[in-house]
C-alpha cells in the first residue's frame, strides 16, 4: 500500500534518513521504533508530504506522492504535539474539518468522539484545554474520516491510562477492518497487544523490519519492550566488539 | 478555502490583541481630531502615528500569529488540500481581521471628523501598509524556522523601512547635493512603502508649498493622474512581491 523507495532526507549537513526502503501492506499495525533522532518522525512526515525528500520516492497505492495532495484523503494523522488556534471552539474545529472535506462524501467515524466524551467540551475554546485533551481532539480528527491508513506519532504520550486503553481498542478495531496503522512510540508496553510488526530505525538507517512472531523466536522474549531491549543490547555489544 | 478563512477570521476576531488594537486606534484617532478645530492638522498628526505604528503592529502580530499557528498549519497540510490553499487562507484570514481593525480604528474616525481628499488617502495608505507588512511578516516567518529569529527579522524589517531607509536617503542627498536629484528621489521613494504613503498624503495636504523645489516636482508628478496610478501600483507591488516569495518558499518548505 505504501512503498518507500531509496528515501534519503538531509537537513543541511545532517542526514535524517539514509536510503530507506520499506513496504507497508493492508491490515498491518506497524510500530516505528528507534532512539531519539533516528528519523522516525521524518519518515512519517515524508509519507504525509510535510517533508520533501532529498532523494528517492514514496508510492501510495502505486502512485508517487511527490507534489500530490489528493492521496491524503486516505490518511489520518495524529501529530506528536497538537495546537489549534486559541479562540477556536472544539465544535468549530470539527465543523471546519467536516466542511473542508464535505465534497468527498465519506462515512464519518465518530466512535472516538463518543469514547473520549468530546461532546461535553464542544463549546470550550482550544486554549482552555489541557495538552492531553487536545491530543484526544487530535485523535478524533485522525479517525474521523475513516481513512485507509492511520499514522499516529507518539499517540499515547499525553493520554491518561483509561483514554489510552480506549485508543488501543479503537486501533485494534480498525486493524480488523483491514487498515494500515503506523505508530511511533517510546512507551513500548503501550503497544504490546496491537502491534504486528516492528520497524527499527537507528542513526537514520533502517535496521530491520520484522513481524512480532519472528522477533519472539529470535530473541526468546515475549514482551515488546524486552524484545527491543535485547536487540539494543546486542547491537551495543557488536559496536563494542568492533571497537566503536 | 472559504471555510478555512471563515474559521481563521472567527478565531482572530476574538483575539484580545486585535480587539485591543482596534479600540486603541479608535480612541487615538477620535481624540486627535477632537484636540483641535482644524481637521487637516488632525490628519497630519494621525499620519505620523499611522506610518510608524501600523506597520509595527501588523508585522509583529502576523509573525507571532503565524509561528503560533505552525502546528495547526501542519495539521491542515495533512488534509487533502494544496499547500497554496492553506497559506492563502491564513493570509486572507489575518489580512481581513487586521484590515477590519484598521478600518474601524482609523477609517471610521477619519470619515466622521474629516472626510477630505487627504483623509481618504490616509485610509487607503493605512490599509495598504497593513497588507504590505503582513506580507513581509509572512515572508520572514516562512523563511526562518526559529521563532525568535523570525521575530528579530520582522523587527529589523520594520526598523529599516521606518527609520534606517530615511537616513540612507538623507545621506545620499547630501553626498550628491550638487546634482539635480528630484527625479531619482521619486524612484527612491518607491523603494519604501512608508515613504510612498507619506508623500502621497502630504501632497494632498497643501503643505507641499513649504517643501521648496523638490515639493513642486513631487506635486507635479504625484499630483497627476499618472502619479496616482504609479503610487497605487507601487504599493500593490509591495504587497504582492513578498507574498509571491513567501508562497514559493512555502511550497518547498519542510514542516
Amino acid at each position: 500500500m505504501i512503498h518507500v523507495k531509496n528515501l534519503t532526507k538531509k537537513y543541511g549537513k545532517t542526514t535524517a534518513l539514509q536510503n530507506v526502503n520499506i513496504r507497508f501492506k493492508k491490515s498491518e499495525c506497524i510500530a516505528l521504533i528507534g532512539p531519539n533522532g533516528s528519523g522516525k518522525t521524518t519518515l512519517i512526515k515524508s509519507i504525509l508530504g510535510l517533508v520533501i525528500p532529498t532523494e528517492g520516492d514514496i508510492f501510495f497505492n502505486g502512485k508517487s506522492v511527490l507534489k500530490e495532495w489528493q492521496y491524503r484523503k486516505e490518511i489520518g494523522y495524529m501529530p506528536q504535539i497538537s495546537r489549534f488556534p486559541d479562540n477556536m471552539k472544539v465544535k468549530q474545529l470539527l465543523e471546519m474539518m467536516k466542511n473542508v472535506r464535505k465534497n468527498e462524501d465519506r462515512k464519518l467515524d465518530e466512535d472516538l468522539i463518543q469514547a473520549f466524551g468530546i461532546e461535553d467540551i464542544l463549546n470550550k475554546t482550544m486554549h482552555s484545554l489541557s495538552g492531553g485533551t487536545r491530543q484526544k481532539v487530535s485523535a478524533c480528527i485522525a479517525f474521523l474520516f475513516s481513512p485507509q491508513v492511520l499514522i499516529l506519532d507518539e499517540p499515547t504520550a499525553g493520554l491518561d491510562p483509561l483514554s489510552n486503553e480506549k485508543l488501543k481498542q479503537k486501533i485494534e478495531k480498525e486493524k480488523q477492518k483491514g487498515k494500515l496503522i503506523l505508530i511511533t512510540s517510546h512507551v513500548l508496553s503501550d503497544l504490546d497487544d496491537v502491534v504486528s510488526q516492528v520497524v527499527y530505525l537507528q542513526e537514520s538507517k533502517l535496521v530491520f523490519h520484522k513481524t512480532i512472531a519472528e522477533l519472539e523466536t529470535s530473541t526468546g522474549e515475549q514482551k515488546l519492550n524486552r524484545i527491543i531491549a535485547s536487540i539494543m543490547k546486542e547491537s551495543q555489544l557488536i559496536n563494542e566488539n568492533a571497537g566503536v | 478555502m472559504k471555510n478555512i478563512i471563515k474559521y481563521i477570521i472567527l478565531d482572530l476576531l476574538r483575539n484580545k490583541i486585535i480587539i485591543g488594537y482596534t479600540v486603541f486606534l479608535f480612541i487615538l484617532s477620535a481624540s486627535i481630531f477632537n484636540l483641535g478645530a482644524d481637521s487637516s492638522k488632525g490628519i497630519l498628526s494621525l499620519l505620523n502615528i499611522v506610518l510608524i505604528f501600523l506597520p509595527l503592529v501588523s508585522i509583529i502580530f502576523s509573525t507571532i500569529y503565524l509561528y503560533n499557528s505552525s502546528e495547526f498549519i501542519e495539521l491542515m497540510l495533512t488534509q487533502p488540500l494544496k499547500r497554496r490553499t492553506i497559506l492563502l487562507s491564513e493570509f486572507a484570514g489575518v489580512s481581513a481581521a487586521m484590515l477590519l481593525a484598521v478600518f474601524i480604528g482609523v477609517g471610521i474616525p477619519v470619515i466622521i471628523f474629516d472626510g477630505s481628499n487627504a483623509g481618504w488617502w490616509l485610509i487607503i495608505a493605512s490599509l495598504f501598509l497593513t497588507i504590505i507588512f503582513i506580507a513581509l511578516a509572512f515572508y520572514a516567518s516562512i523563511a526562518t524556522r526559529d521563532k525568535s529569529k523570525g521575530i528579530g527579522i520582522s523587527i529589523l524589517l520594520w526598523f529599516y523601512f521606518a527609520l534606517i531607509y530615511d537616513g540612507l536617503v538623507l545621506f545620499f542627498l547630501f553626498s550628491f547635493s550638487d546634482y539635480p536629484l528630484e527625479k531619482p528621489m521619486i524612484a527612491l521613494c518607491a523603494l519604501n512603502p512608508i515613504d510612498l504613503a507619506r508623500i502621497a498624503i502630504l501632497l494632498k495636504l497643501d503643505i507641499s508649498a513649504l517643501m521648496g523645489y523638490t515639493g513642486a516636482v513631487f506635486q507635479d508628478f504625484f499630483g497627476s493622474s499618472e502619479g496616482v496610478v504609479f503610487v497605487i501600483c507601487a504599493l500593490m507591488l509591495w504587497a504582492v512581491l513578498p507574498c509571491w516569495r513567501a508562497f514559493a518558499l512555502f511550497n518547498k518548505k519542510d514542516m
